[in-house]
């Protein structure tokens, strides 16, 4: 039965959509599709249209492609109202009206949110400053850390060694370029994939030419008098002459602009129910915002309903996709996003795949192939099931493993496989930093408590 | 579920329209009588068993297999080569294949099916050339067929002069494959084993002549062999140029002409693909979804006791996977009886899935595009002169044995 008021909406109501980037377009297209004939606003901080980002690590930096050619295909016309190089600023929720930092405001019957994520910049600002100092994230970043590596700097420093910063490496290596690695955990790709695995990473970076440094931090930058990066200091005491320094921290969600506005928006994100609708700060579920993408968090049920933050490329498409279709579809219609987290790297030659949250595992069991032939599948498991699983150029069985980790299928798996060697007898510990540590961090947060967990009491005030 | 179905798939009567006996199979999804094989006919059940590691492709993990009738004869495996890559397991699949790979596709060699447009399309230019009077002309013999064997006599580097006796060795394996029942089985089998011996001799001479002067085809760069693969045995390379020259003849005539018969069933399709050439990339994976030239995958067997849809089916079972009962299944697929090459939805299972996925996919895919879209553009108002046409004997690589096509003219 149709609602009068859906009808009205979907004919000539009011969509904003904050955010030019993956889940924005995907979010709008999909509004498109699915009837929305009423206005339509894109905002986005950018100056560009919305433009497609893991090129920019990868061959962007090695010059087999231009950072300013990754617009992102379309899949149809969406008749937007573009807003963009102009940042939302604030949200009105009582007056529906989102403002611009131009001081223009927006009012909107339905808004989604999609404004993602920022790289997380240099502590110390004045050092953040030096020229050759750079992050990754944003097109503008891209084009301009491929100008100065085209330049042939004499050493290159990349800080974190988290995907983003291994990929930066590996693109430095292809093209001849020294580099530096520095990561505070024991190994690259630690916080996303522990131990075990980081242990293989750490062997591919050095054999290709890295200069990895573990278990260390930079304490410091130093410029020369012009004002140019000229030296990195470390926490052993030693310290690195470079010229161009990549700062790879991993990202801070973009929810600044939402403060005091009384939405359920903070450092981790904005929480939101299965449905992609945005909780207020009282927990209360609001109907007329939604999020999507990196700067949501949403309850999992396979993962005991904790609150998952994902930044990841299928995760920003399928549930802007959802949000979309939650936002024109009556309650009964509406459909949970509860996807299978994945991921993928290229990084010196070796295609990484990885499902799940393998960053919840405990055990690992290598399932099949070799961590000696850099090919194998690694298999994560807590609590006696399936969690995650990650392949280095293994990537045709992971389908399986997905399906396992959808069955709550039990861990060690305990079946032979068509490729069992003699190390894939028995699971590891998997080896994951104390989160209390930091590392460059996972692009999975898990950010609630698990139902099981009993760590707070909750005392309702004048009671 | 009537008794039989199986047989009735093989038998020959049924060979022109095998799809009403798969709609029949996939309403018991996990079938199995008696000590026959387990089939498996649903499209979700086929693509997850495609990526399940505990599902073997070596036949010595088969338990039995006196209900199968596609299970392979003893002898053939012992007198041939020792198994190719199709019929092994990671490890050895995956070595085999990644160095097979290393002068075919990416990311070594990202070019060479690229490379080889113009050389393909000279070929096409050539037999359709040399058809003939246009108002009799047999697909299959004049084009469809000689087609690929041209073809990978350039990718192996087989010289121009040997073309000929190539030519006659393969057409001897090929037709092996699709045994003419009323013949002298052991007649045929001499046939048959002479061949083989005879090319297996040819390509084993020809692998040490481009050991000592490599040029840049596929023998020679797999003779040499890099990095830390090292290089394949002598063996091992017979076995992988055989594979090579069966399965990327034996599927393309099929994918080709289950092609152009589709077209003259669709003379809609066939028109705009006249006049639009790049329908042909949409159009052959549609047709991969369609007809599929491999109708299904007999050699699989599970290592362990595996449940499929509540059915347990025992270790070292032998299984069926029926990738053109997967390709029309409804649960999958909108309308999937019908041929439509504007269908967005198109992941189908007519090159497999998995480790064992096509091998030669890249370069089936744009045989199949060029020669369909030459055909549609040049042949003037092409007719089929018998529909049905008569279709060859094998049930699993199926395609027409012939198709009689008579037509107007011949565009330049």
């Amino acid at each position: 039965m149709a609602d009068a008021a859906l009808d009205r909406l979907k004919a000539d109501g009011r969509i904003v959509v904050v955010g030019a980037s993956l889940a924005g377009l995907r979010g709008a297209e999909t509004l498109r599709d699915k009837g929305f004939k009423g206005s339509l606003t894109m905002i986005g901080d950018e100056p560009y249209e919305p433009y497609d980002r893991p090129p920019l690590s990868k061959q962007a930096l090695l010059g087999k492609g231009a950072a300013e050619r990754t617009a992102l295909p379309r899949r149809r016309e969406i008749d937007a109202q573009w807003r963009l190089g102009v940042a939302a600023s604030g949200l009105d929720m009582a007056a529906r009206r989102v403002k611009l930092a131009d001081g223009d405001e927006v009012p909107y019957d339905r808004l989604l949110i999609a404004t993602g994520v920022r790289a997380r910049p240099w502590p110390n600002p004045a050092e953040a400053e030096l020229d050759g100092v750079f992050v990754l994230r944003t097109r503008d970043d891209g084009a301009a850390l491929a100008r100065r590596l085209d330049a042939g700097p004499r050493r290159v420093l990349v800080i974190g060694a988290g995907f983003t910063g291994s990929e930066i490496a590996s693109a430095c290596r292809e093209r001849g370029l020294e580099v530096t690695v520095a990561e505070r955990g024991d190994a690259p790709l630690v916080g996303a994939l522990g131990g075990v695995v980081g242990a293989v990473a750490a062997e591919m970076q050095r054999e290709n030419g890295v200069d990895l440094r573990t278990g260390v931090m930079v304490t410091g930058l130093e410029g020369d008098t012009t004002g140019r990066v000229r030296a990195a200091h470390f926490s052993d005491g030693t310290s690195l002459e470079c010229d161009v320094v990549v700062v790879s921290l991993g990202a801070q969600r973009n929810t600044e602009w939402l403060t005091g506005s009384g939405l359920g928006a903070g450092p981790r994100g904005i929480a939101c129910d299965a449905g992609c609708r945005a909780f207020d700060i009282r927990g209360i579920v609001t109907d007329d915002i939604f999020v999507a993408g990196d700067v949501a968090r949403s309850p999992h049920p396979l993962f005991g309903y904790q609150f998952l933050s994902l930044e990841h490329w299928g995760n920003a498409v399928s549930q802007a996709e959802t949000a979309a279709h939650n936002m024109l579809s009556e309650s009964t219609e509406r459909r949970p996003h509860i996807w299978v987290p994945a991921f993928w790297s290229t990084q010196f030659g070796v295609n990484i795949k990885s499902v799940g949250v393998p960053s919840m595992g405990t055990e690992i069991m290598i399932a099949q192939g070799s961590r000696a032939e850099r090919r194998f599948t690694g298999v994560y498991g807590y609590q006696g099931r399936v969690i995650g699983a990650v392949t280095f150029d293994n990537s045709r069985w992971l389908q399986f493993y997905e399906q396992q980790i959808e069955a709550t299928a039990p861990f060690p798996p305990p079946f032979p496989t068509v490729d069992r060697r003699p190390e894939g007898q028995k699971p590891l510990p998997a080896d994951f930093p104390d989160p209390s540590v930091p590392t460059h961090g996972p692009t999975i947060t898990l950010s609630g408590y698990s139902p099981a967990d009993r760590r707070m009491t909750f005392t309702p005030a004048g009671h | 579920m009537k008794q039989g179905i199986l047989s009735d798939i093989l038998d020959y009567s049924n060979r022109a329209n095998p799809y009403p006996l798969y709609e029949e199979l996939r309403k018991t999804p996990v079938f199995h009588d008696g000590d026959g094989p387990y089939v498996i006919s649903k499209y979700h059940d086929i693509q997850s068993l495609l990526h399940d590691p505990r599902l073997s492709s070596e036949a010595r993990n088969l338990a039995a297999t006196a209900g199968d009738p596609l299970a392979e004869s003893e002898d053939e495996g012992a007198a041939a080569l020792p198994p190719s890559f199709l019929k092994l397991d990671p490890p050895e699949h995956d070595r085999l294949r990644r160095m097979t790979n290393r002068p075919f596709g990416p990311p070594h060699s990202p070019h060479r099916i690229e490379g080889m447009r113009d050389d393909l399309k000279g070929i096409v230019t050539g037999l359709i050339d040399n058809l003939g009077d246009p108002a009799r002309i047999d697909l299959v013999d004049q084009f469809a067929y000689p087609f690929p064997v041209t073809m990978i006599c350039r990718l192996l580097g087989v010289p121009r002069e040997d073309e000929p006796r190539f030519h006659v060795w393969a057409d001897t394996l090929a037709a092996s494959l699709d045994p003419d029942p009323d013949a002298d089985a052991k007649e045929r089998d001499k046939i048959t084993h002479d061949a083989r011996m005879e090319l297996g001799m040819y390509l084993a001479g020809l692998i040490e002549e481009r050991r000592k002067n490599p040029g840049d085809d596929m023998l020679s760069q797999l003779a040499a062999g890099h990095g830390q693969d090292e290089s394949m045995s002598t063996m091992e390379l017979l076995s992988t140029a055989a594979l090579l020259l069966i399965a990327g003849h034996e599927t393309t005539v099929n994918l080709i002409t289950n092609g152009m018969l589709t077209l003259l069933r669709n003379p809609d399709v066939l028109k705009q693909l006249r006049e639009t050439p790049g329908l042909a990339v949409p159009m052959v994976e549609e047709l991969l979804r369609f007809e599929p030239p491999v109708q299904l995958l007999p050699q699989r067997t599970p290592l362990v006791d595996i449940e499929v849809r509540g059915v347990t089916i025992p270790k070292g079972s032998s299984m069926w996977l029926i990738l053109a009962s997967g390709n029309r299944d409804p649960d999958r697929f909108e309308n999937p009886d019908r041929f439509d090459p504007y269908r967005k939805d198109i992941q189908h299972l007519g090159l497999g899935s998995g480790i064992h996925s096509c091998f030669g996919a890249p370069l089936a895919r744009l045989e199949a595009q060029l020669a369909l879209s030459e055909l549609a553009r040049r042949l003037e108002n092409p007719r089929l002169v018998e529909d049905p046409p008569p279709y060859r004997q094998n049930a699993v690589l199926r395609g027409p044995r012939h198709l009689q096509v008579t037509c107007d003219g011949i565009r330049p």
